[in-house]
């Protein structure tokens, strides 16, 4: 779009911190979360329900609504702090060079206005067409997503369209504008199976012909090993490992991850043997342990890690862990075997 | 206790006694720290102790005429001066408040027995009876607003109790209504028909478990109705076919002032007041009820 | 859509039967002979006999419903007693205003109520907000009679003003009776909107507080759309359609209400008219003025049902 080229990555977050402010409390839902997503690449955020993956993505878009606020951080978008930004500016970024889209494809769409208007309202505004163009574009971008027969699709309401239709047609309005960077938040949890590839497919691809960064929020480590270049994962609010994929799938290093990684069920088994599940809940907010958030539920846990919270430390690979077991402080079994799928 | 169905209501299907009365702890507690339950549940109980007590304090009886003093206006003698008899508005508005209570409890009381009635049959029964009795609620339905009290006064002669009667019959459907619903979504869960199955009576899965589960809607509408009754109710005096001179009731108190609107507005401002403080406790505390028994419909 | 409003119309016929019975019913429960009340208290024995044959009041119930129900289809709703008139002509000219009355309470109503309660709910938990909720729970628990003596007093009969404002010596600015003139129809239409338009903007808080928590809206603004246009485009047209049957069950409400604001104002419409038959005991034009209002009200809210339905077939999730 003609700006000029002088940032490497196309988003950085450096120490966001966004919380909750009840009568007497603050909640911690985002705390001190940094992360880089380098140009043209997918970036998994992984973690519970819970973990404040939906929240730092509604951070970016800084769309929190009270009682909800940031309270710290940068959030730097081409290397323009965000959280510095007017409204008016943040609003022309929405949907033009940030776009989004939702968990829930059948409540995210307007019951009262046509496919076509909801696509076509992303052009009007940001690219100032009129309503017969914007129609005419928002066909074009039925049909990059693969939806048949787009000419009548634009004139329908969403409740005569199926949930991965409707996916798709929040994919075509997140993408209207061709965004430099797509928030894809849980965007096939609610779809069935086969739909849910169609469109993690449908998403890389148009990633490479638009060539945009992508922020990818899941809990399913299978989608993440195949889209992602690098994985955060998150536990209440906080990194606790972040890794390029290959590193993280071949050497996880988190108790934590490697709980995770053993809850998938391999592909070549059927799913109703015992999956190894991670013992206990997140714990809630408001009762934050004051040590490493994971120690009550770790079957490492020592007094150290219910007492201290643990430094994220970064190796020379730029990999990070938030961890006491990989610190010279561990007072624990020190060469326990981890393994993964065992 | 002893039949054999004692077992069922204390599994975990059917809630159990004590889970219930956790239940009534937990509403207490949060009826307590509702603002809007407290303020109006308040309001009503100072008017409840108006009734009682106010009458044996009043400065002068309700019906005294002294035509010497007539529409004289609020002083330190008469606190809200007096009407076009010269009696003491203040006094009549204490003495009125019980026939306004009165009035709006009993014909909501009545009102809402026959339609929890009718609507606990047509849920429970459907098919047929229940047709027929929600068709049937249509056509109260179809007289609007005071139309139909209005209808049924004209027929009956005006009086106080006709007036209770009629507002009763012009709250029924919504009380059918309400619980009709409750009732058809009770009726659905499965151990309704469990019960059934293992030879309970109708008349006691109604009154055991299908009428605990209406109670909290129907305490947010009856609320709700008496201030609508009592609305209905001074309206329909207010039109010369309720209570009859001179009793002190409120909307015919407005009626005579109605009159007197250019020298003496203040025998038509004061009743008004009155009744809209004791609406307005009766709505603001169907406001809390709603917010406690319901939450989700809370904002 | 065609099936669903054949259904809709099909639906009303019990009640329009409903409505008839009860309405010719009224005559026959009122304690005491009908012919004896329709020739009046002190009317010769003689005078009553040829009443009771002339109207058929001999004949067995059902007959006489039924012959009450063909009369009512070909438009003939009896003779009033007091003027011995056509009782459709008695109520002639007084429908449209009383349904005139209603209209525009109901579009003042509508209007103010949802402005109110749109502020309401974007400025929610504001001063707005507390200040427009208790002005509303005041208009839903007055009685209208009483508002309309109290708008006659400060704005018909008037107060002085002081000396300092110029132009205006009082505030006599509207009539106190009558209907016809602008300067007729302002207080009355305040009197019997006030209660409406209290329910309608405490429904439009409420409705409009749901559909800005919806996802829908979050997509909106994730869209980068003015929150201006978020409320008025995306929210706004959603958060109505419960609004729109409160609409239909409001205009009823206000015939009926209408009774009571007739009063008041002096107004000769069919709520005066029911008032006067009433104490008259001029039964033929009550039973006919009541029937009239319930079919009025029956069909208004066929329509608002019909709208409904269309409306609420694209929110359909399914």
């Amino acid at each position: 779009m003609g700006k000029p080229n002088s940032y490497e990555n196309i988003l950085e977050i450096k120490n966001l911190q966004t919380s909750f402010f009840t009568k007497d409390l603050e909640l911690k839902a985002v705390d001190g979360v940094s992360f880089t997503i380098p140009k043209q690449k997918t970036l998994g955020v992984v973690g519970e329900s819970g973990s404040g993956k939906s929240i730092t993505s509604l951070s970016i878009l800084r769309l929190i609504e009270e009682p909800g606020k940031i309270v710290g951080g940068e959030i730097l978008f081409k290397g323009e702090n965000l959280l510095k930004k007017k409204e008016s500016e943040m609003r022309n970024i929405r949907g033009n060079e940030i776009s989004m889209i939702f968990q829930e494809p059948m409540t995210s769409l307007n019951p009262t206005l046509t496919i076509g208007e909801q696509i076509g309202e992303s052009f009007r505004i940001h690219q100032g067409l009129s309503k017969k163009e914007a129609l005419k574009k928002s066909v074009e971008m039925l049909e990059l997503v693969g939806i048949p027969s787009p000419k009548k699709r634009v004139k329908q309401y969403p409740y005569e369209l199926s949930g991965g239709m409707r996916q798709r047609v929040m994919i075509a309005i997140a993408l209207a504008c061709n965004p430099n960077l797509l928030i894809a938040d849980e965007p096939t949890t609610a779809l069935d199976v086969t739909i849910q590839a169609q469109i993690l497919d449908l998403i890389k691809n148009l990633q490479e012909q638009l060539g945009m960064g992508v922020l990818l929020i899941t809990h399913d480590l299978g989608v993440v090993a195949e889209s992602c270049d690098v994985v955060a994962v998150m536990y209440c609010g906080q990194v606790v490992e972040y890794a390029d994929v290959k590193t993280l799938f071949k050497e996880p290093k988190h108790p934590y991850t490697i709980g995770l990684m053993k809850s998938i069920p391999p592909h070549d088994q059927d799913i109703e043997g015992d999956l190894e599940v991670i013992k206990g809940a997140v714990p809630s907010p408001a009762e934050m342990p004051t040590g490493c958030r994971f120690a009550p539920r770790c079957p490492f846990a020592t007094e150290l890690c219910k007492t201290k919270m643990p430094e994220l430390q970064t190796d020379e690979n730029g990999n990070q862990i938030r961890c006491w077991m990989h610190t010279d402080e561990w007072d624990g079994v020190k060469d326990r075997e981890v393994t993964v799928h065992g | 206790m002893m039949e054999p169905l004692h077992s069922m209501d204390n599994n975990q299907t059917s809630p159990s006694n004590s889970a219930r009365s956790k239940r009534w702890n937990d509403i207490f507690y949060k009826l307590r720290t509702n603002k809007s339950a407290v303020i109006g549940g308040g309001l009503i109980l100072f008017f409840i102790f108006v009734t009682i007590f106010g009458p044996l304090f009043t400065p002068y009886s309700p019906n005294t005429q002294d035509m010497v003093n007539k529409l004289q206006p609020p002083s330190s003698e008469h606190w809200l001066g007096t009407d076009n008899f010269g009696r003491d508005i203040f006094s009549r508005l204490i003495h009125g408040t019980g026939l306004t209570l009165i009035v709006g409890f009993s014909s909501v009381a009545l009102g809402a027995t026959v339609g929890v009635f009718l609507g606990i049959i047509s849920g429970y029964y459907g098919k047929r009876t229940d047709s027929i009795i929600m068709r049937t609620m249509d056509v109260l339905l179809a007289f609007p607003g005071i139309l139909l009290a209005l209808a049924i006064v004209s027929v009956l002669g005006g009086s106080l109790v006709n007036v209770i009667i009629a507002v009763a019959i012009s709250s029924i459907p919504i009380f059918a209504r309400i619980v009709r619903s409750s009732t058809l979504s009770v009726k659905k869960l499965e151990y309704i028909d469990a019960m059934r199955a293992l030879g309970a009576s109708d008349r006691r899965i109604i009154f055991k478990h299908i009428f605990p589960n209406v109670t909290s809607p129907l305490i947010v509408q009856a609320t709700l109705s008496i201030a609508t009754a009592i609305l209905s109710a001074s309206g329909l005096s207010f039109l010369g076919l309720g209570a009859q001179p001179p009793t002190p009731e409120w909307g015919a108190m407005l009626s005579d002032g109605r009159n007197f609107l250019y020298n003496a507005p203040h025998v038509a401002l004061f009743p008004g007041i009155a009744i809209v403080i004791v609406v307005l406790a009766f709505n603001i505390l169907g406001d809390g009820l709603r917010d406690v028994f319901d939450p989700k419909t809370k904002d | 859509m065609i099936q669903y409003i054949v259904r809709r119309i099909l639906q009303t016929i019990p009640v329009l039967i409903g409505v008839s019975i009860l309405v010719f019913s009224m005559m026959h429960l009122v304690p005491g002979d009908p012919a004896q009340i329709m020739a009046g208290e002190s009317a010769p024995q003689e005078q009553v006999d040829n009443l009771r044959e002339r109207l058929g009041l001999n004949d067995p119930l059902p007959v006489q419903y039924f012959t009450y129900v063909s009369n009512v289809v070909q438009g003939d709703l009896g003779n009033s007693i007091r003027s011995g008139r056509d009782v459709g002509d008695e109520i002639g000219s007084r429908f449209w205003v009383t349904v005139e009355l209603a209209f525009y309470s109901t579009i003042l109503a509508v209007f103010i109520g949802i402005i109110a309660g749109v502020i309401s709910a974007t400025k929610r938990n504001s001063f707005a907000d507390t200040g427009i909720m208790i002005v509303a729970l005041f208009g839903l628990s007055m009685p209208n009679f009483w508002l309309g003596l109290m708008l006659i007093q400060w704005f018909a009969i008037g107060m002085d003003l002081p000396s300092w404002i110029p132009f205006l010596e009082n505030t006599s600015w509207f009539k106190p009776s009558g209907w016809g003139s602008f300067s007729q129809i302002v207080l009355p239409v305040i009197t019997l909107g006030t209660g409406s338009a209290a329910i309608i903007a405490r429904m439009t808080r409420s409705s409009m507080l749901d559909v800005i928590g919806q996802d829908y809206i979050r997509t909106a603004r994730a869209k980068g759309v003015k929150e201006r246009i978020v409320i008025y485009r995306h929210a706004l047209k959603n958060a109505l359609i419960p609004v729109v049957t409160v609409v239909g069950l409001q205009f009823g409400g206000l015939l009926g209400g209408a009774v009571l604001t007739e009063t008041v104002f002096a107004i000769n419409g069919m709520g005066r008219l029911v008032i006067d038959s009433i104490s008259a005991r001029d039964f033929p034009v009550v039973q006919g003025t009541i029937l009239v209002t319930a079919l009025l009200f029956v069909f208004v809210n066929l329509l608002v049902d019909i709208a409904y339905k269309f409306l609420n077939k694209r929110i359909d999730l399914d």
